[in-house]
């Protein structure tokens, strides 16, 4: 695989929500993701528009998106211990969840990243 | 085979020592002794090998010693991706074998990269693959150059992962990759039921499948290792045993060990003057491996212990296993023979390490004893009895135990002494072995006979030695060991009380005929001096016979010649005629010659 054209992806490697100046450190709301990838394969590329499309609808305005390339960054990978790709990971709000895969069962990604319908205002 | 002939297995140096095909696959070492012996030179090069067991059985070891080895013996470094044990643990668990991770890591030669797996954070959703950890394990082989490369234990992410089907062709793609990568892989699995890993990854591991067994036999354990399979390759099919020992895995195929040890024409004192006498000149060779075998109290221990009297007593050190009596036990019975231990323990000549066979396996009881050995530094080391190890374990493993330790003894230049229960009618096959191993061989034997039980003692073999054939009577008497001559007689071999009668008889026998003998001298003498005496006598008579007649023959000449004077004066005055005066005078001339008779010699 040749390194990741991240542009291809979503134009760069964060993507947060419109409201900037939103104070993230004291809002218990924020959602700090990181999505690790292996190159721009089809599985990482519908993981990341899922994972968009995913938080615009039940996020919006409280998350952060991390994309993390491990062919470009194999040292990154030991930091949350992936082993599969691709991997969302819920940094913040604690505690730490993972969920492998494509992310395309909205509701099974919704269950693990516990996105209640209550913390989506 | 030529056609089959692997292209380029030449270029990759083939470390096949089996020789048995020519241009077999090659081979990675893997610098455990015994298990490059196995294999025919190591495991495949370039591809996996599975080594699975059951919990406990040394597969992580196995692994571990295969890449720490391969970095200090054979300059390739590895990688060794742990699932189960971080980096800190491996690193102390496998600090006792003396293996420093922390240094290799340091020199650049080795990564431990240990990946955690938790299922409960984790949850699937969709199409997935495990590029990241093809990620992590190619910058780890990438930053060290890694030749060699252990997984251990993939199978768990078995229990990390639900969607089972992605994960098998994930593995399938991931031992596909490292053989790409051209590393020499381990996999460790957990025995599964039925199955050989719980989850069936020998399917995807083909080339080589090490099955490792950690089996009780009769309460003691015994570890084994048996190559299942070798693709391409001879290899030995036996279950081997091998113990973990201080320096590692060692792998026990009796073939592996070749004989060469440095010998020693310098003698050891048995500690028995004539047992020394008996072995030819001086007592057994130092570093020899002696078996004192005989049944039940006939002083085996005894002479052990003499002879570590003896060592101790030339200021060299003696290390004494006991497996049925303890050290106070032994220091009071040698004791009531005259043999003073206390002293030489107290001088810190003597040490005994006692304790019940069933304790530990055979592997960790000679891993043990190695131990002290080598702590200890002893010239001598005494088993006793060895026949406790024996029962520890089938024939084949004692045997390869036996082996083992002899050859170890005997490389650090220890003279070994074992005392064995049985006599050699009854020996079981790891017995018989040793008694082979063995360079001398004493056998002491009860007789019985004139309702008593005595001790013999005979140098069955004695290897390099112009020994006795003798049978000697062995005594224990308070001075120690001694040994005594037996009398071989029309009734057979007197022992005991018979000897000691026989002994009297012979020399009651002896006493009469030699005063008979004197007897007679001295008649003879006073035989002698009486015909001498009788002797002179008579040539005292003869001679004054002789006086007398000599006498009388010169008296009795004058007579005549005055009588013929005489004859003739008258015939000259009677006229008569003197024929007879001159008949007469012949006559006197004859007597005379009688005067010349010599004198007796005496």
């Amino acid at each position: 695989m040749s390194a990741a054209d991240t542009s291809d992806i979503a134009g760069g490697d964060r993507h947060q929500s419109e409201c900037d100046g939103h104070d993230r450190e004291e809002d218990q709301d924020w959602w700090y993701l990181r999505l690790y990838v292996a190159g721009q394969s089809a599985k990482s590329l519908r993981a990341f528009a899922n994972l968009k499309n995913l938080c615009e609808e039940h996020l919006a305005g409280h998350y952060e998106i991390e994309i993390i390339d491990l062919i470009d960054n194999p040292a990154l990978a030991g930091g949350d211990d992936i082993l599969a790709v691709p991997t969302l990971v819920r940094r913040l709000p604690p505690p730490l969840r993972k969920v492998i895969g494509d992310l395309s069962d909205t509701e099974r990604v919704l269950v693990g990243l516990r996105v209640a319908p209550e913390s989506s205002t | 085979m030529e056609a089959a002939r692997a292209p380029g297995a030449d270029d990759l140096g083939t470390t096949n020592r089996s020789g048995a095909v020519a241009g077999e696959l090659a081979k990675t070492p893997t610098g455990i002794s015994g298990l490059d012996d196995v294999t025919g030179g190591g495991l495949p090069r370039g591809r996996s090998t599975l080594v699975c067991g059951p919990a406990g059985c040394g597969k992580t070891l196995l692994a571990m010693e295969f890449i720490v080895r391969g970095i200090i013996e054979f300059d390739e470094p590895g990688v060794f991706v742990a699932f189960e044990e971080t980096a800190e643990d491996l690193t102390a668990n496998v600090a006792s074998l003396g293996f420093d991770l922390a240094q290799l890591e340091a020199d650049g030669k080795l990564v431990v990269n240990h990946v955690s797996v938790v299922r409960e954070e984790m949850s699937e959703t969709g199409e997935w693959d495990l590029d990241g950890l093809f990620v992590r394990i190619g910058a780890a082989i990438d930053s060290v150059g890694a030749k060699r490369v252990v997984i251990d234990t993939i199978e768990t992410l078995f229990g990390a992962f639900s969607n089972t089907a992605i994960l098998r062709s994930e593995l399938r793609r991931l031992f596909g990759w490292l053989k790409d990568r051209g590393v020499t892989s381990v996999i460790t699995g957990e025995r599964g039921d039925g199955t050989l890993t719980r989850h069936g990854i020998e399917e995807y591991v083909s080339d080589c499948v090490i099955v490792l067994d950690h089996r009780v036999t009769e309460q003691t354990s015994t570890r084994r290792l048996r190559i299942l399979k070798y693709r391409g390759s001879l290899h030995g099919t036996n279950e081997y045993p091998f113990l973990i020992g201080e320096t590692g895995v060692s792998v026990l195929p009796i073939t592996s060990l070749g004989v060469r040890h440095g010998v020693s024409a310098e003698r050891v004192s048995t500690g028995v003057a004539r047992l020394d006498a008996m072995l030819g000149d001086g007592g057994f060779y130092k570093g020899s491996t002696v078996l004192v075998s005989g049944s039940a109290g006939t002083g085996k221990s005894t002479l052990a212990a003499q002879f570590c009297d003896s060592t101790c007593g030339r200021g060299e050190r003696a290390l004494y296993f006991a497996f049925e009596e303890s050290e106070a036990e032994i220091v009071r019975n040698m004791a009531s023979v005259g043999i003073d231990l206390k002293q030489w323990v107290d001088a810190d000549l003597l040490k005994f390490q006692c304790f019940r066979p069933g304790l530990l396996g055979l592997e960790a009881h000679l891993f043990a004893m190695q131990k002290f050995v080598g702590e200890f530094g002893p010239a001598v080391v005494v088993i006793d009895p060895i026949s406790d190890l024996v029962g520890l374990g089938t024939g084949a493993d004692v045997s390869a135990m036996l082996i083992r330790q002899v050859d170890f003894l005997k490389a650090k230049g220890v003279t070994a002494l074992f005392t064995s229960m049985n006599s050699a009618a009854e020996l079981s096959q790891a017995e018989q072995q040793l008694t082979s191993l063995s360079d001398t061989w004493l056998l002491v034997k009860a007789m019985e006979g004139n309702g008593e039980h005595n001790r013999v003692l005979y140098v069955l073999k004695s290897r390099g030695m112009a020994h006795s054939n003798q049978i000697r009577e062995f005594l224990l008497t308070s001075q120690g060991i001694e040994l005594a001559d037996v009398y071989v007689g029309p009734q057979g071999v007197l022992t005991g009380s018979a000897r000691q009668a026989q002994e009297a008889k012979e020399h009651s026998d002896g006493t009469a005929r030699q005063e008979d003998l004197e007897q007679r001298r001295v008649n003879l003498e006073r035989r002698r001096e009486s015909v001498e005496a009788q002797t002179a006598t008579l040539w005292r008579e003869f001679e004054d016979e002789a006086d007398i007649v000599r006498r009388l023959l010169s008296h009795g000449s004058t007579n005549v010649e005055d009588r013929a004077g005489q004859r003739a004066e008258q015939a000259r005055l009677r006229r008569a005629d003197t024929d007879k005066v001159e008949d007469v005078a012949d006559r006197l001339e004859d007597i005379a010659d009688v005067g010349d008779i010599p004198v007796g010699t005496s």
